[in-house]
């Protein structure tokens, strides 16, 4: 680890809170985020976070300070009328969905500047809008029970623990209307209803979020934990909980890159923006989940993947194998090898595998001089050459093509795995004796 | 507040005949007050263009009936009209005696399988249970009672076995089993279904059957949307013939004819007919 943590490292309470900040923000963020990725609305998420600039204007001029309540109100109304807004067009001026979105959002963050150059006395730096100010957010605190705590770690605390509890109380009605929004309608649940409700959620956690962290932040912690979650898991419960987590560790992680990884590359004693870094951090964890994850992981996918390929290449062999048998030849391994690659355009090393696949299985055995099917070898294969000359039965009679043009489709129809397709096949072309270009037909077990 | 669905039954149907003394309405008086669903002279329309026009029709107690009608014939908007999914341009609906608002319990849909996205991180236990939802109400928890109950719709259509699968890990016809399981989960007195045997496998048009028979055994009025003319006189007892206005409907035997059904497709039927013919061949069924 030398090397990675620099000499005058040291973490200071202030470290903490930063962290705690973080995570608040992030978590606060990432679990009504679930239902945007589920409901295909992220662009939603970055359209309010935008558009809720008129909100915060707006209880500014009215209020004449820019904190705490009004300014969680002034966005909850603009994120509904975000949202509704953007309904309206879509349903009454029929434009199209996102085009939608994306009129509304802009039009309102206009409006927003226009109403802030109107009260020049803002204190809107878009700079803090867009990066957020976490390393002095954490500075003005409050004291409660002898503790220094931030006011940002309140707020946030507060925001994080109303979007628990109403996550919790609708959970069932949530997913419902998720999931099923015409079922949600018809059975009383009103899905737009609670739409409503979840863009009020994400309007004010952006609001309460981004003064410390930032919109960028925000924006990446309603959809990328969500989104990593996802390829996690298979239910929404432990993907609500894991998109949590993801967005704690991404603060943590994040706060300590931001000191540390300058040092990687030769700027000592410098730390660079936290909430980029937690960002960041963020999207590793994305990327990790990507490639490790259980049953969406593109490692998991490519073995899949490989693991076909190999058995169609052992059910290839297989079949050249059986015509061999059947001409009553003998071949040798090697020759086995190159018929196969010549058949299929297969690689000499997958071959090979395969080849030995099949000999571990017991399917077929012998040396180099001769090889054969075994007894079980011959059942599989003489499986697959009937399927094969089935399906060419099947291409030409009922749909029709010249025999000299079904052999390639029957080809990869062989492979064809699905429990009873080959009965299926056979009762329905009739147990014909011979296939199109006059070969016998093996009999089914 | 939002529990009390399907409460005051009495006094809302003892408030809507003083609001509606007989004769007031053109069909008023044809229509049985206990009907499981009388449509009363209802128009949609979607954009202004309209797409039903006039429908009157009582749908037959206890019965099995199918809805047929070429395609843009108004099916499915039939039925998301009677379920208040798509709004009355005129007309109204009704619910043994009542408006649907207050029938929610009793009534079972099952939408289009394309309907929603199957890649969603629900398990098939998950899905059925939602079916329980309408007597659950509103901010109350499933309980372990009613996944037992989703547990047996399941059962009944025969994947007891896939209750913990995710629904993406499904076939398209265990899909649209677990559909149908979710209706039955409901325990409704009337079901509407939109084309439970589109595309499905052998196995799965089977066991939606079978379900439709032990519907009728007890008593449940079911509406089918159907697009398979061959097995309508088969599955079905009576039939509905939809093109954008109510062309006919009975029981199969007296409307299901080939003057009815060729008023309901205009000239298209030998295609579509010849066409029904060859899939069905195809198929192997």
């Amino acid at each position: 680890m030398i090397g990675l943590i620099p000499a005058d490292f040291a973490w200071r309470s202030g470290d903490t809170w930063t962290v705690v900040v973080g995570a608040l923000a992030a978590a606060a963020c990432a679990l009504p985020g679930n239902f945007l990725v589920l409901r295909r609305l992220s662009l939603m998420g970055d359209a309010i976070s935008h558009a809720v600039l008129p909100g915060l204007a707006a209880a500014f001029l009215i209020s004449g300070s820019l904190g705490g309540v009004e300014m969680l109100i002034g966005a909850a109304v603009v994120g509904v009328l975000t949202a509704a807004l953007t309904q309206w067009l879509h349903s009454v001026a029929r434009v199209e969905e996102s085009a939608a979105l994306g009129v509304v959002f802009s039009v309102l963050f206009a409006l927003g500047l226009v109403l802030i150059r109107q009260a020049d006395s803002i204190d809107l730096d878009p700079d803090c809008v867009l990066y957020g100010q976490i390393e002095t957010a954490v500075l003005r605190t409050t004291e409660i029970g002898g503790w220094q705590v931030p006011e940002a770690a309140l707020t946030l605390m507060g925001v994080l623990m109303v979007n628990v509890l109403v996550i919790a109380l609708l959970f069932k009605e949530l997913r419902l209307a998720a999931f099923d929004p015409a079922l949600a309608a018809a059975l009383g649940f009103r899905p737009l209803l609670l739409h409503y409700a979840l863009m009020t959620l994400v309007a004010m956690t952006t609001v309460a979020a981004f003064e410390s962290v930032g919109s960028i932040l925000v924006i990446a912690m309603l959809i990328v934990p969500a989104a990593a979650a996802r390829l996690l898991t298979d239910r929404l419960l432990p993907m609500l909980l894991l998109s949590g987590l993801i967005a704690v560790i991404g603060a943590a992680g994040g706060h300590l890159l931001a000191i540390v990884a300058p040092g990687w590359f030769g700027y000592p004693g410098v730390s660079t923006s936290t909430a980029g870094m937690i960002c960041v951090a963020v999207g590793l964890q994305f990327g990790l989940a990507l490639l490790i994850a259980p049953r969406h992981g593109l490692i998991v996918r490519s073995l899949r993947r490989a693991n076909l390929r190999a058995r169609i290449l052992r059910e290839d062999i297989l079949g050249v194998l059986y015509r061999v048998e059947e001409s009553g030849r003998e071949i040798s391994a090697a020759v086995l090898r190159s018929l196969v690659r010549a058949a299929v355009g297969s690689g000499p090393l997958a071959t090979r595998l395969a080849l030995a696949g099949l000999k571990r299985r017991g399917m077929v055995r012998g040396a180099e001089g001769r090889i054969r099917l075994t007894e079980p070898g011959s059942v599989a294969a003489r499986s697959v050459v009937r399927a094969h000359r089935l399906w060419e039965v099947y291409l030409s009679e009922r749909l029709g093509l010249r025999p000299d043009h079904v052999h390639g489709t029957a080809e990869r129809l062989e492979h064809l795995a699905a429990p009873g397709i080959r009965e299926v096949l056979a009762g329905d072309v009739g147990e014909p004796a011979r296939d199109p270009h006059g070969t016998e037909i093996p009999r089914g077990e | 507040m939002w529990s009390s669905l399907g409460s005051g039954r009495e006094s809302a149907r003892a408030a809507a005949k003083q609001r509606e003394p007989a004769g007031a309405l053109p069909h008023g008086s044809e229509h049985p007050p206990d009907c499981p669903l009388s449509i009363h002279d209802t128009t949609v329309a979607y954009h202004r263009k309209p797409v039903l026009w006039d429908v009157d029709y009582d749908a037959a107690a206890g019965k099995l009936t199918a809805i047929v009608g070429p395609n843009g014939a108004g099916k499915s908007t039939l039925l998301k009209a009677v379920l208040d999914l798509v709004p009355r341009a005129s007309g109204r609906v009704t619910i043994f005696g009542e408006p649907y608002r207050r029938q929610r319990e009793r009534v079972a849909y099952v939408p289009q399988r394309e309907s929603v996205d199957w890649d969603f991180p629900v398990s098939a236990l998950d899905v059925v249970t939602m079916g329980c939802y309408a007597k659950i109400g509103w901010l109350r928890p499933v309980t372990r009672a009613h996944r037992r109950t989703a547990l047996e719709a399941l059962e009944r259509v025969g994947l007891a076995e896939y209750a913990g699968r995710q629904i993406s890990q499904l076939s398209g016809g265990q899909q649209q089993r677990v559909f149908l399981a979710r209706a039955l989960a409901q325990h409704a007195d009337l079901y509407l279904m939109d084309e439970p045997f589109a595309s499905v496998d052998a196995a799965t048009e089977r066991a939606i059957v079978d379900v439709l028979r032990e519907l009728r055994r007890n008593g449940r009025t079911v509406l089918v949307v159907h697009h398979d003319l061959q097995t309508v006189p088969e599955y079905f007892d009576n039939v509905l013939l939809l093109n954008m206005r109510v062309v006919a409907h009975g029981p199969v035997g007296e409307i299901f004819t080939p003057e009815n059904l060729a008023r309901t497709y205009g000239g298209r039927l030998t295609l579509l007919d010849a066409a029904a013919h060859a899939l069905k061949r195809g198929d192997g069924a």
